[in-house]
């Protein structure tokens, strides 16, 4: 006969297990599901290219697609209910590689951060978002719980006042324009483009570096970043390059 | 006065059953479908097999029987059979995203009608456990403007697609390649209106009880194929959508909208709450009145009890009782020493006037709002006198007193002394499309007819038969 404390483990264990079951999008397995262990086809294509030195501009709606992106951080996640401003706040200000705030690393350059040795990969979206979740699993890495960071080169003809950063992206993640930071994006989110956006910001004429780090527990990451004009028009006559 | 002593379950349940705008019974079910009707009564099923059933559309229990487990099913009429269809996740729903949707038929709904019988499951459309989206949370729509059938289904994992079957067999068109609708949202659901096709879906997280942010968006296009737009333009595949309904009434995480047409001039929206704090923060079924505005869906809010202002959409003039008018103080009021003191003047209380007051029945009329006494009507869910579908029966008295309105076998209005719980005293309101509201008498004494409160002038309220093209068929509930 089952004691009242084994019945009671028993018990939270059975609704654990009964909630857990509609959290697919929400929770990551407790083991890779055997179709995805043995995808031997794995790959960032066709979610990515490798990006080229060849002359880039916004997209039509003036999304950014070429960005360095770093190999995910393993994180420990277990909600996204977690992404509370100073959650994020303390996520996005430890220490992970030298010089995360300043540098414009090379396609390759390698970072350790804690026990991993994690690259960096000079790539280019087809569609208008960047689809974090793709890069990871396309790479054989940690897809649910995990931390990235993307850097990309905006290059402006002339100087830019009262450009807004706008950013969507699944889940939480800061931004920040030249060094400052521009839009938090706190709480479970899923990618909307235009979800927030940064206060009126002023784009140098030349380089202007845009930096962000997504968090994200359970499910896909992704985000879609573009800037807006005064008028909330896409500012499409930028060209786009990694360093 | 004469108290009644109630033990604190029956003051719990009392306090549960005029203060729910949730459904009563056992109400309890997850990823509901949209609501069917079969052999007289309504349906809705849900996540791991069975559902709901409910006499009336208010009280709900289970016993709704659907195999094949799986997850968040829809229903849809055609013809004299029922379609049923849901999906099944092959890699668990815990684990992979290699799902199935599947479909069968049944003649009835009923588990209790003869003609009860599943036809064997056929798969529909199904994902690989890879590629960009997960094969689940299906809605089903028969496009009125041409008899195709489509069926749209997915989850966060990737994009949410849309199939053709064939309304005859219930399976996928021979051929058809699946289409890419929208993104970033599941349990998505298709409905048509007035030259628009909406793709409605879920955002935000499931499954925390009071901590889930799910709600309920909508895009619309001219074509079911698409390109789906929010109000500002914003593609749903890139994630646009505008707010249907969301967290309210202690009621938390809407889901898995669905749409239910009850006749000219009043639909329904089901769905389910995430936890509804009034019922121990389970998730339960959501009926409320889907409104229309500017071309776009948003849901209305259940009637809540309240004193209000029956305002007549006609005139804006309010329903009242046909009494002596009780004058306040008055006369000409400005050419005044600005010297004297201001000071405030009560409002006329049901104190000062009821004694003026017939004791038999009163008529009722309707005119210019004055917020007297007897322009105040008391409106409060009857306990145990059943309901409709998303909503109880209501008395509605004068304020303070035990009046009741009541309609009459000459399709009149009268207000009685007394309220007795008898059926001509029971009222349905439900929220029409436009925001107004249609009051109904459960029944007309010695008629099958069923009539609506009605203008017959703009001071002479009547019961007559319901128009949604005419506001004299409608009414406002006034605060004041």
């Amino acid at each position: 006969m089952m004691n009242i404390k084994y019945r009671t483990v028993l018990l939270i264990v059975t609704l654990m297990i009964l909630v857990g079951l509609r959290l697919q999008a929400q929770r990551p397995p407790a083991k890779i599901d055997s179709i995805t262990a043995n995808d031997i086809n794995r790959s960032i294509a066709p979610f990515f290219i490798p990006a080229t030195t060849l002359k880039m501009s916004p997209d039509a709606d003036g999304f950014i697609r070429r960005w360095l992106l770093l190999e995910p951080v393993n994180k420990s996640i277990r909600s996204n209910l977690v992404f509370t401003d100073s959650y994020l706040k303390k996520e996005f200000e430890t220490d992970y590689f030298p010089n995360q705030f300043t540098v414009v690393p090379k396609d390759g350059e390698i970072v350790k951060v804690g026990g991993q040795q994690l690259l960096w990969h000079a790539l280019e979206s087809p569609d208008f978002n960047v689809k974090l979740f793709r890069f990871a699993y396309g790479l054989k890495k940690q897809t649910y719980a995990v931390l990235f960071w993307a850097v990309t080169v905006v290059n402006s003809p002339r100087e830019m006042k009262n450009v807004r950063l706008a950013v969507g992206s699944n889940g939480g993640s800061a931004w920040w324009l030249n060094g400052n930071q521009a839009v938090v994006l706190d709480g479970d989110r899923r990618m909307v483009m235009d979800d927030c956006v940064s206060p009126r910001l002023t784009l140098n004429k030349g380089k202007n570096i845009i930096r962000g780090a997504v968090i994200n527990g359970p499910g896909l990451s992704d985000f879609c970043v573009r800037l807006l004009d005064e008028k909330g028009a896409p500012v499409k006559d930028l060209t786009i390059s990694l360093k | 006065m004469k108290l009644k002593i109630l033990s604190t379950t029956t003051l719990f349940l009392l306090w549960l059953i005029e203060n729910a705008v949730a459904q009563i019974g056992k109400p309890f079910i997850h990823d509901p479908s949209t609501i069917a009707v079969s052999n007289g009564k309504y349906f809705t099923f849900g996540t791991f097999g069975g559902g709901l059933i409910s006499e009336d559309g208010w009280t709900w229990q289970g016993g709704a029987v659907r195999p094949g487990r799986g997850a968040a099913p829809d229903v849809l009429k055609i013809g004299d059979r029922y379609l049923v269809v849901y999906g099944a996740t092959g890699g668990g729903l815990a684990g992979g995203h290699n799902g199935k949707i599947l479909t069968m038929w049944n003649k009835s709904l009923d588990p209790e009608s003869p003609d009860f019988k599943y036809s064997e499951a056929v798969v529909v459309a199904s994902s690989d456990g890879i590629e960009d989206n997960d094969a689940i949370d299906p809605g089903l729509l028969l496009d009125p403007t041409d008899g195709r059938l489509w069926l749209s289904y997915g989850t966060y994992f990737g994009y949410i697609r849309l199939v053709e079957l064939d309304p005859k067999t219930g399976k996928r068109i021979k051929g058809n390649k699946a289409l890419n609708i929208a993104i970033d949202c599941e349990a998505s659901d298709l409905i048509y209106r007035d030259g628009w096709y909406y793709l409605l879906g879920t955002h935000g997280t499931c499954c925390d009880g009071a901590n889930s942010t799910y709600n309920i968006v909508v895009g619309r296009s001219r074509k079911v194929t698409g390109p789906y737009l929010d109000n500002i333009g914003r593609p749903m595949l890139k994630g646009g959508g505008k707010m249907v309904v969301m967290a309210g009434d202690r009621m938390i995480g809407p889901g898995h909208f669905g749409r239910f047409v009850v006749g000219d001039g009043v639909e329904k929206m089901s769905c389910h709450y995430e936890a509804d704090l009034d019922q121990g923060g389970y998730s339960v079924l959501g009926i409320r009145p889907l409104l229309w505005k500017n071309g776009w869906p948003v849901a209305g809010d259940n009637f809540k009890e309240g004193v209000y202002e029956i305002e007549s959409e006609r005139r804006g003039y309010a329903l009242e009782l046909g009494v002596d008018f009780t004058r306040m103080p008055g006369g000409m009021r400005f050419n005044r020493n600005n010297d004297e003191p201001v000071k405030p003047v009560p409002s006329q209380e049901l104190a000062d006037v009821i004694k003026t007051w017939p004791t038999g029945d009163i008529k009722v009329r309707i005119s210019d709002y004055m917020f007297r006494p007897h322009q105040k009507w008391a409106i409060s869910p009857v306990p145990n006198a059943g309901g409709y579908l998303g909503g109880p029966y209501y008395k509605i008295v004068i304020a303070g007193t035990e009046r009741a309105l009541a309609a009459t076998a000459a399709a009149e209005l009268i207000t009685v002394p007394a309220f007795t719980g008898a059926p001509e005293q029971l009222w349905r309101i439900d929220q029409l499309t436009d925001g107004t509201y249609r009051i109904m008498p459960k029944i007309v004494p010695g008629s099958k007819e069923q009539l609506a409160l009605v203008s017959a002038g703009d001071s002479t309220p009547a019961l007559g038969r319901f128009d949604k093209n005419s506001d004299n068929s409608k009414w406002n509930f006034r605060v004041h």
